[in-house]
């Protein structure tokens, strides 16, 4: 376990975060951009573990921290999830570019 | 208890009338038996009382009946002489009449109505009669004119009627109205309304008159004359009377000549000792009674409406009533009142027999009646005779002793007057006599006819009164009523004149003489006369233009006022009212100007500033998500970048 | 509920007003058998609270008190004495006989009774309150309850100029209250302590320049309600274009509140003002006499003749108030009573001619006493009673003020007595346009007056017949605290 540096834990998070961001900014379909959230949230979870694991004396504060992150994105999950199926009955539609009601 | 009975005198005439203006559609002939039964019962309740006061008692009761401040104002009855003797009079004549008028309203339609107001008339007058204060004098006295107004105005289909009857409770009440304000005035001098009170007080006056307040008590006795004027039909309000002549003939009798305005004399009468006490006011009434006298027999030289001539008879004859009050003859005007009642009374009563019996009323159109309705003639020239005052009947002596109280107490012109006056109304009368009686009929289709012994035997019934009554007041009694008169008011007598007789009986003579020349002999002298008095005729047969001066000078400007009034009402003060209305409308308009367009412009200008302003910033609200998210992502990278200085 | 009888003629006729607003529109029936059993009920109260009623004593008498707004000292503070209670009895039967009358008028207003039943009854407890409150917020408040009721009921039921009549009449007489408010707020800010309480009020010492200006503050609410000349116009309009039975109300009931005002309020309030101002007052009630009376003379429409003639009568009630004597008061109070019945009977009268002919223009009219003799002895009954014919109740009023102001003043009575010539000038000269002449053939159809329209009548002519015949009947009843209020008014 020890075998894996600090910084490449770091980096992959860094590509995993990126990659939510992307997705986050140029998907044009809902769904896909809760999952591109998800993918964040998760890069901020290893993250935790891998700072907690490093530096921290007691490393079940950042598991235990991880565990919340998880559990609070899952109801925003189904919160997200369940404004889509409202829009998608109204609207009929779960793409993000077609709902611009709040436009000037 | 020997006299209270007595206010069933005016109660049960009253009862008639009550029973007679709910039920008289169920009782049609039947009203008029109910009238003459209670005005009959009254007459045996009344006479009675009469003889015992003609013995010389004296009743009186009150209750009261109002607070006047603190001072109880009491109704009650007093019977004294003057009492009595109008309550032997007005029950006597006035049942006469109303059997009388049984006979002559027969087939009226309205003839339970007619009864109704003549019973109402006979229980006011009565009141008015026996009453002890001003106050509810007064109150009959309104009420009697009420009937008055009712009677006249009964044919009231006939426009005629209807303006007569106006006129003459507006004429009246004018007269009314004065003496309203005239027991006012008494009451304010010395606080009572009771006339056996006001006796005392002023025969207590004789010994100190600065007791009194001499003016207010002046003013009270000219104000309280003022009705005698409006009721009695005095110059200058007599034109009422002979336009009264459209009420029925009965009515004309009973209100218009023997009861009602002599009510005006009784007025002066009962009021004797007020007059006696005030300096300047006795030859006021003289002057207008002898005025009265003479202007209205001058009239009814040249009248020829039967019922008119007899009209202006009774004024002028009134006048002569004044003239006796006005001369300090309460005797003799009360004595001539009496006589006057019941040969008035018969004329009236005898005219209407002719107009029942031929249905004209125009003299000219009559003529040589006396054969086809003899008993009418014969009661009618007693009458007259009587009028005339040849002796022995009732006027002759009733006349007679105001003759001699204005000879007496040195009034020549008076004198002189009257006499004159009194052979013009032996003329008028029996140039009427002569004109409907005898001669040859003038108008062929007048069918006459005698009356019904219904109406007959009241016409005998007052005959003998015309012809007896004047005995009491005769030297045959000694002039037993002068005497009884004076017991109750202290006034100067006269001795009796052999010449003042004489000159009466003369000029009664003459005139009755000429009378039968120009309306009998010589036809042609009427015409001449009138054609060489010209002004006078014409003065004569337009009654003096009374009726036109005041309709021109009184009655047009009065309601031209009212018209005025009335504009100015409309336009000035009503125009006030809507102008503020229409001013503050003007002003909202305004204030709404400057809210919609100042006050709501400056808030508007703000809202559109700000609209515009906005339209630069409002671009970056696209409504896409995700261009939300790119912009916190990029400040979140500047922020980075300078958190860790890069 | 002895205890209580005045808050029980106040408030019965609300209760009935709440229970017509729950029966059906369609109900005509019931509702007016309701309105009509409600004023009976009033009525027949107001008749308990006579025998209750102590004739001999000069005070406030069956005085109700609580607590109202107690920051303000407002209280529901009721009683009567002489001078409110003989307008409580008037008012209680002018009600019920105009309820009477208001049954065969409103039907033909396409069947609006609901409201307007609620409304009548609404006017009535106002009315009631303004006669019996003695605090003096209270008393506004009553009075402004009147002028809701009485606007909807011209503005809705009225002739062709119903809105402006009624428009005019709210504006005109609001003004004048609005008046009267500031003049009360200044009384309760010059008491000390500050109350309205009239009880408390009237013995308290006051400046006078104060009572003069607060006397003229109240004189213009008082005044327009009289209505005293110049503040008459309203009267007229409102009275032309209001229902039968709502003109009898006006004329019978609302005129009287004004001199009720001055009886209760202005005078017992400002003592020294009111001797200030009896010359104006003489002055104003001869001109409304004879102004009224000439004006009323010059009429062609019945009802207006009729409307003119009540602020010619009204002058009668001014001029026995400014005589501040015993028979002036008498007199004044009398014919407040007097005028209501009569005129009221002339309305009604009015209407009964109006309903069968459709027009009021007098010189249309002629020759219908014949055809319908049992109207003319009615219509010539009470003109003879507003003329003032002895033995009817209008002489004895007229005379008690006449003698009342001649001790005052000879000129101003003299002048009046010109009123007295003119009533009997326009009233006979009405009746004889009306019902004598010859008869005018387009009126050959109309039939006499009803049995219905006879009831209406009738109690009418039994108070004035029974006045007029014997005027202790009521003078008992007044003269007590008249005299009462003389002395607080310190006149000898």
């Amino acid at each position: 376990m020890i075998g894996i540096p600090l910084s490449h834990i770091l980096i992959f998070s860094l590509i995993l975060f990126a990659i939510g961001v992307y997705g986050a900014l140029v998907r044009r379909n809902i769904i896909g951009i809760l999952i591109s959230i998800e993918l964040m949230l998760n890069a901020a979870n290893i993250n935790l573990i891998a700072f907690s694991k490093y530096t921290s004396l007691s490393p079940e504060t950042g598991q235990i921290f991880a565990l919340f992150v998880m559990a609070i994105a899952a109801t925003a999950a189904a919160v997200g999830l369940a404004i889509v199926l409202a829009l998608y009955r109204v609207r009929k539609t779960v793409q993000a570019d077609e709902v611009n009601l709040l436009k000037w | 208890m020997t006299s209270d009975q007595i206010i069933w005198v005016p109660l049960l005439p009253f009862i008639a009338f009550i029973v007679n203006i709910l039920a008289g559609r169920w009782l049609k002939n039947r009203a008029a038996l109910c009238s003459i039964a209670t005005s009959s019962i009254a007459c045996v309740i009344a006479l009675p009382v009469c003889w015992k006061v003609f013995n010389g008692a004296h009743f009186a009761h009150q209750g009261t009946w109002l607070m006047l401040g603190t001072v109880p104002l009491k109704f009650g009855y007093l019977m004294d002489p003057l009492s009595a003797t109008l309550l032997f009079m007005v029950t006597i004549v006035g049942t006469l009449i109303q059997i009388y008028a049984a006979g002559y309203m027969h087939g009226d339609p309205r003839y339970s109505r007619f009864f109704a107001y003549v019973s109402l008339f006979m229980s006011a007058m009565l009141t008015l009669v026996i009453s002890d204060n001003y106050l509810l004098f007064f109150m009959s006295w309104e009420i009697m004119g009420l009937c008055s107004y009712l009677l006249i105005g009964f044919y009231f289909e006939k426009a005629s009627a209807a303006n007569a009857s106006l006129k003459a409770f507006l004429t009246t009440r004018i007269g009314d109205i004065g003496f309203l304000l005239g027991f006012l005035t008494l009451f304010t001098a010395i606080g009572t309304l009771n006339f056996a009170q006001m006796n005392t007080i002023m025969a207590g006056a004789h010994g100190g008159p600065d007791a009194l307040n001499t003016g207010l008590l002046a003013l009270a006795a000219l104000l309280i004359f003022c009705g005698t004027i409006g009721k009695s039909a005095q110059f200058p309000l007599h034109v009422w009377l002979p336009d009264a002549m459209e009420g029925p003939t009965p009515v004309s009798a009973l209100i218009h000549a023997a009861t009602m305005v002599a009510a005006g004399v009784f007025l002066v009468a009962r009021s004797f000792s007020l007059f006696m006490v005030v300096p300047n006011i006795l030859p006021i009434v003289t002057a207008i009674g002898t005025i009265t006298a003479f202007m209205a027999a001058f009239i009814a030289l040249t009248q020829n409406d039967i019922k008119r001539v007899l009209a202006y008879s009774t004024i002028s004859q009134l006048g002569y009533m004044v003239t006796a009050m006005g001369l300090s003859g309460l005797g003799a005007g009360t004595f001539h009142l009496i006589t006057h009642a019941f040969f008035k009374a018969l004329l009236f009563l005898g005219a209407g027999s002719v107009i029942h019996g031929a249905h004209v009323q125009d003299i000219r159109e009559m003529g040589g009646l006396f054969k086809k309705m003899p008993q009418t003639a014969i009661t009618f020239i007693i009458a007259s005779l009587a009028l005339s005052g040849v002796p022995p009947l009732s006027g002759f002596w009733s006349k007679d002793e105001i003759l001699l109280a204005a000879f007496g107490s040195g009034n020549f012109l008076v004198f002189g007057i009257l006499l004159l006056t009194a052979f013009m109304t032996a003329f008028y009368m029996f140039r009427l006599i002569f004109m409907t009686f005898f001669g040859t009929a003038r108008n062929h289709d007048v069918h006459a006819h005698e009356s019904p012994s219904l109406m007959t035997v009241p016409l005998w019934c007052l005959a003998v009164g015309s012809v007896v009554i004047g005995i009491p007041g005769s030297p045959f009694m000694h002039h037993w009523f002068q005497k009884f008169m004076a017991h109750m008011v202290h006034y100067p007598e006269y001795e009796p004149s052999a010449f003042v007789m004489t000159c009466s009986v003369v000029v009664a003579a003459f005139g009755i003489g000429l009378a039968g020349v120009m309306y009998l002999g010589q036809k042609h002298w009427a015409a001449a006369v009138a054609r060489t008095f010209p002004s006078f005729y014409r003065l004569s047969f337009n009654k003096f233009y009374f009726d036109e001066l005041y309709s021109a000078y009184l009655i047009k400007p009065f309601n031209a006022l009212g018209r005025k009034l009335f504009g100015f009402d409309e336009k000035v003060i009503d125009g006030a009212v809507n102008g503020t209305g229409q001013n503050t409308l003007f002003l909202s308009g305004l204030k709404n100007w400057i809210d919609k367009y100042i006050v709501d412009g400056a808030v508007n200008f703000m809202g559109t500033a700000v609209y515009f302003l906005n339209s630069f910033t409002k671009r970056v609200q696209t409504g896409f998500v995700q261009n939300y998210l790119l912009i916190v992502f990029f400040v979140l990278i500047v922020f980075l970048a300078f958190e860790l200085k890069f | 509920m002895t205890s209580h009888i005045l808050s029980w003629i106040i408030f019965t006729p609300l209760i009935g007003a709440f229970i017509i607003l729950f029966v059906p529109k369609n109900a005509t029936h019931c509702i007016k058998w309701i309105a009509l059993s409600t004023t009976g009920i009033v009525t027949a109260l107001t008749g308990y609270a006579l025998t209750l009623f102590q004739p001999a004593q000069a005070g406030f008498q069956m005085m109700e008190r609580a607590s109202w707004i107690p920051q303000f000292g407002v209280q529901y503070l009721l009683g009567t004495d002489g001078i409110s209670f003989p307008m409580v009895f008037l008012t209680a039967i002018i009600s019920l006989v105009a309820c009477l009358a208001s049954f065969p008028h409103v039907r033909v207003k396409e069947g609006r009774e609901k409201e307007y039943y609620f409304l009548y009854l609404l006017l009535e407890t106002g009315m009631m309150g303004t006669f019996l409150a003695l605090d003096l917020f209270l008393f506004y408040v009553l009075w402004e309850v009147v002028l809701v009721p009485m606007y909807f009921l011209i503005g809705i039921w009225g002739g062709p100029r119903r809105e402006y009549a009624a428009i005019k009449f709210f504006l005109y007489t609001l003004a004048g209250s609005l008046f009267m408010l500031l003049g009360i707020l200044g009384v309760y800010f010059a008491a000390a302590p500050h109350t309205f309480d009239m009880t408390l009020l009237v013995g308290m010492p006051r400046g006078l320049l104060f009572q003069q200006i607060v006397f003229m503050a109240f004189f213009l609410g008082f005044a327009i309600k009289v209505p005293i000349f110049p503040f008459h116009t309203w009267l007229p309009d409102a009275h032309v274009e209001a229902p039968t039975p709502i003109s009898v109300i006006l004329a019978g009931v609302l005129l009287k509140m004004g001199t009720y005002g001055f009886f209760r309020f202005s005078y017992p309030l400002f003592p020294d003002a009111t001797h200030w101002f009896q010359p104006a007052m003489a002055v104003l009630a001869i001109v409304g006499i004879i102004y009224g009376g000439f004006v009323a003379l010059a009429q062609t429409d019945f009802k207006k003749m009729v409307a003119y003639s009540s602020v010619s009568h009204m002058g009668f009630v001014l001029l026995g108030l400014a005589a501040l004597n015993a028979n002036g008061f008498r007199g004044a109070m009398l014919q407040m009573f007097t005028h209501g019945t009569i005129t009221g009977g002339l309305f009604l009268l009015v209407g009964v001619l109006y309903d069968r002919a459709h027009t009021r223009e007098l010189n249309d009219f002629g020759g219908l006493g014949v055809k319908m003799p049992a109207y003319a002895g009615f219509l010539t009954f009470f003109a003879l009673a507003s003329l003032g014919l002895p033995g009817l109740s209008g002489f004895i009023s007229e005379f008690l003020a006449l003698l009342g102001s001649y001790q005052y003043s000879k000129v101003v009575t003299g002048l009046s007595t010109i009123g007295i010539l003119l009533a009997a000038a326009y009233l006979l000269y009405m009746i004889q346009r009306v019902l004598l002449g010859k008869l005018n053939p387009k009126w050959a159809g109309l039939g006499d007056i009803k049995f219905a329209e006879v009831l209406t009548l009738a109690p009418l002519m039994v108070l004035i017949l029974g006045i007029g015949v014997y005027p202790r009947i009521i003078l008992d009843y007044m003269i007590p605290t008249l005299d009462g209020l003389l002395k607080a008014l310190k006149v000898s």
